[in-house]
């Protein structure tokens, strides 16, 4: 190149150049993948590829697609949506390696394979609670418990899966009407999580009527968590689950603070479980377990399991386990605005989806699903299930997620086996019809065997699914709230944990 | 502070870098020369080691030597010049690597020389390593546009690395070199812990950055670079430099951090220096600073609130409302660091970053701080 034309380029570059010349708008603007929701008369919001939202007029997601929008007339919100991968002036977005890392980053969950691995240790119980997933049987028939070879080769499972983080949980029955089993096989994965190169945490499920100070010295010295079952106040919690000759909820109460006292705060939680009785009581089961010091409670509905097909008292519509959800949450909220900080947890998990590039290992609510990614379940007689809920199904003589048999499969045919293939295909909600145009499906996720036992087939029919009714009943609610409300919104977003 | 001074060069025909001394004894190695200052005149000189035939050669009849530390290194040059490179009193010393640069940014304090010089200083620089203390706990290198140097700069860093093994390296770069992936990879086969790299990012939307840069397609340059970095694991500082032109998305930008850039070490939001072109656009750019106080808490929130360090430069304490005050950062280099007259009595005067010198636009807008909240110290 001559001399003159290089000075020319230089003086050139360094002119003084008006910001119109960096306009790179051509032929109008491409649309990236992009949905929307109508959150209440005058407002919008719109949802990209990987969750970022914005809240625009309503009437605005039309506008940008029938290319009324104007960069001239509307120039910071065309900026916004440029900027946040709504629209691109280029058919490739120039940043399109950044949106490609975000993608992979809302699906890092996936990157370890299965954490959770939940061992029916006995299906003995010593209650008879009316909603119960678990076919109950008395205390009587220690065939129900699971034998030695059993829990041997479940815990080969478990070393063999790619996590170097897993869990091992013990469900039952009562699972600690079994804790001579529950000692003998942490000690077994004690010796073997090192050669595995393996962390793992402990959790005992246990309705706490049995436990005692020297069950919790094992627990501290092990480091187990506790997870106790806590349906509410007394009225509530004594009405949904019997015990013989003694008040469920009192058991339960000194127990959690005997567990409390001896493990610590943070090595105790519980789960509430919510009836048709329970619906009555949102901000009373809040209060309880505000008292019991959880620093939180997780608001679940009942699963359409088990005990509870057939219990009246049990079915109830969606609809009312979302009022009873806005209730508890106000009041829950409340509780934070007078400075207490207290967190709805299936709110925090959607929240975090929502609030941050992250995604949560939360099995209900994820895409692909939560069964074999995330957890698998061992029964007491060493069959494998894919979830907690596919167990139950099997208890009904339902083996549609069955996959395998600790003894008799390798852990190649129960993992990638034809069932797990099957359930495999549907697993995805980005290729479920009413999932993969759904303004949320980047925040919710797939529920193949919900769908199964609640509508007969695992592909599931969005429009009279009650998954989906409850997880878009929710999350609109959240993006109302945080529109309506900006102290609710202040403390919604502190309840983040990355 | 006096960077620079001239006399009359004897023999220098190369520049020669060397460490400046008042003792003779210091004279035996080959990489010292003298100070002499005397009552009548001021030379700095050294004595080539042909002992046979002693030659003197340097720049004699300088006009001031007395900023001269010991140990100080400094470069004489055959227009008589005797630039300080290096002082070793100070942790603010910085690499100047070359004066071109492929950006244009309206608020430059360096406005970039398009002459070839990167010859001429890699030369310097790389003797100038050489001798640097090895017990150097920082070095910048800057321009210009450091990346201009292409496989020169990983030459220079390599040796930093070898030479000064426990010198942190802060470069600072526009990073669009970067969206090269193979130019990322060469920094990152290195292997070096102690690299950081400062890159500026003054918007979310494409236009306003590029304007602000006055060059095309810098935006998504820059971000290319910085997610080539990344992935070989570079530790990166963005520079926000706060002005009129940049204040108005700073929540946006700081929510698109979160979204997209949340794995950046740190982010700096920099008070603007008023010289070079920062000067001469001066209309466009300057806003009072406290003017914008509303739009950086806000910033600072949400990067808080996603675990992101962020940090104020180059602010004085009486221009941000205490709350903040934890995000402070003594900042501005010491060789251009002021606290005028106008702030005596103020309580915190030992705490503030002070001004720019050039920033006296700014200096009637002090308030000394005579009180403080019960809440801080």
């Amino acid at each position: 190149m001559n001399k003159e034309v290089s000075v020319a380029k230089i003086r050139d570059f360094r002119r003084h150049k008006e910001y119109k010349e960096f306009d790179q708008a051509s032929n109008g603007y491409s649309l990236m993948p992009f949905n929307f929701y109508r959150v209440d008369d005058t407002t919008e919001v719109i949802i990209n590829e990987v969750g970022d939202f914005l809240y625009v007029k309503k009437g605005t997601a039309e506008k940008i697609i029938t290319r009324k929008l104007s960069k001239r007339d509307e120039p910071d919100l065309y900026a916004d949506l440029i900027a946040n991968f709504f629209i691109s002036e280029h058919i490739y977005s120039p940043n399109i390696d950044i949106l490609a890392a975000r993608i992979r980053t809302k699906k890092l969950f996936l990157e370890s394979f299965t954490s959770l691995h939940i061992f029916v240790i006995t299906l003995r119980c010593d209650h008879t609670c009316s909603y119960c997933q678990v076919s109950r049987v008395t205390q009587n028939r220690d065939i129900f418990d699971m034998k030695r070879e059993y829990l041997d080769k479940g815990i080969d499972f478990m070393m063999k899966s790619p996590n170097p983080c897993v869990t091992m949980e013990f469900q039952g029955g009562e699972a600690l009407l079994a804790f001579d089993q529950i000692k003998y096989a942490i000690a077994k994965v004690e010796s073997l999580a090192p050669i595995y190169g393996k962390k793992v945490s402990y959790v005992i499920c246990t309705n706490l009527a049995l436990i005692n100070e020297e069950i919790l010295e094992y627990c501290k010295s092990h480091q187990i968590l506790i997870s106790a079952s806590l349906d509410g106040p007394k009225e509530v919690h004594d009405r949904n689950r019997n015990k013989l000759g003694a008040s469920s909820y009192e058991l339960a109460v000194r127990g959690i603070e005997m567990s409390q006292n001896i493990l610590g705060k943070d090595r105790v939680s519980a789960l509430m479980t919510t009836t048709l009785h329970s619906l009555k009581y949102p901000k009373e089961i809040v209060d309880e377990y505000f008292k019991r010091d959880f620093g939180g409670v997780f608001l679940r509905n009942i699963s359409p399991y088990g005990f509870a097909l057939r219990t009246e008292e049990a079915r109830y519509q969606t609809d009312e386990f979302l009022d009873f959800y806005k209730v508890a949450l106000d009041h829950i909220i409340e509780y934070n605005k007078q400075g207490f900080f207290f967190v709805e947890h299936f709110s925090q998990i959607l929240l975090t989806k929502i609030l941050t590039p992250y995604n949560v290992g939360f099995v209900d609510m994820q895409s692909p699903a939560g069964l074999i990614n995330g957890v698998i379940v061992f029964n007491y007689n060493g069959k494998v299930y894919a979830t907690d809920e596919s167990r139950m199904l099997g208890e009904q003589n339902d083996y549609s997620f069955m996959l395998g048999d600790l003894v008799d499969d390798t852990y190649d045919e129960i993992v990638y086996g034809e069932k797990a293939q099957k359930i495999a295909q549907v697993w995805a909600n980005e290729s479920l019809a009413g999932c993969s145009d759904c303004p949320f499906q980047v925040y919710c996720g797939a529920d193949p065997v919900h769908h199964w036992a609640t509508q007969g087939d695992i592909y599931g029919y969005r429009p009279t699914s009650s998954f989906c009714q409850k997880s878009k009943g929710v999350i609109s609610h959240l993006f109302k709230l945080m529109r309506e409300d900006n102290e609710a919104k202040k403390i919604l977003e502190s309840w983040v944990r990355i | 502070m006096i960077l620079k001074t001239k006399g009359y060069a004897v023999g220098v025909e190369e520049p020669l870098v060397m460490i400046a001394t008042r003792y003779t004894s210091r004279l035996v190695s080959d990489d010292y020369c003298l100070i002499s200052d005397s009552l009548y005149d001021e030379d700095v000189y050294t004595v080539s080691q042909d002992s046979s035939d002693k030659q003197y050669k340097g720049i004699f009849n300088v006009k001031s030597t007395s900023h001269i530390c010991e140990g100080d290194i400094i470069c004489l040059r055959k227009d008589g010049y005797v630039q300080t490179l290096y002082r070793v009193n100070s942790s603010n010393n910085v690499l100047f690597v070359t004066g071109r640069c492929n950006s244009n940014c309206l608020m430059c304090s360096q406005p970039p020389i398009d002459k070839d010089d990167i010859d001429f200083w890699f030369h310097i620089n790389m003797k100038l390593i050489t001798l640097i203390p090895k017990n150097c706990p920082e070095l910048g290198i800057s321009g210009g546009e450091p990346s201009l140097l292409g496989d020169k700069l990983f030459q220079m860093i390599s040796l930093i690395k070898e030479e000064l093994p426990v010198t942190e390296i802060h470069m600072l770069t526009n990073g669009r070199m970067f969206s090269y992936d193979q130019f990322a990879e060469s920094l990152a086969r290195i292997n070096s812990p102690r690299i950081m790299l400062g890159i500026p990012l003054y918007s979310d939307y494409y236009q306003d950055h590029d304007y602000i840069v006055q060059t095309k397609d810098a935006y998504f340059q820059t971000l290319m670079g910085i997610t080539n970095l990344k992935r070989y694991g570079i530790r990166i500082e963005l520079r926000i430099v706060l002005n009129k032109l940049t204040v108005g998305r700073l929540d946006k930008l700081a929510r698109f951090i979160c979204a997209n850039l949340s794995n950046v070490d740190k982010v700096a939001f920099m008070g603007m220096e008023m010289v070079g072109r920062a000067n001469t656009n001066n209309k466009e750019l300057w806003v009072n600073p406290v003017s914008y106080m509303i739009q950086l808490k806000n910033a600072l929130e949400i990067l808080a609130s996603r675990k992101i360090v962020a940090q104020i430069y180059n602010l004085p304490l009486c221009f941000i409302p205490q709350e903040m005050w934890y995000a402070t950062v003594k900042s501005i280099s010491d060789w251009k660091n002021v606290l005028p007259t106008e702030c005596n009595g103020c309580l915190v005067m030992d705490k503030c970053p002070g001004f720019f010198q050039s920033n006296t636009k700014e200096f009637n807008l002090i308030n000394p701080i005579l009180e403080l909240n019960s809440s801080d110290e």
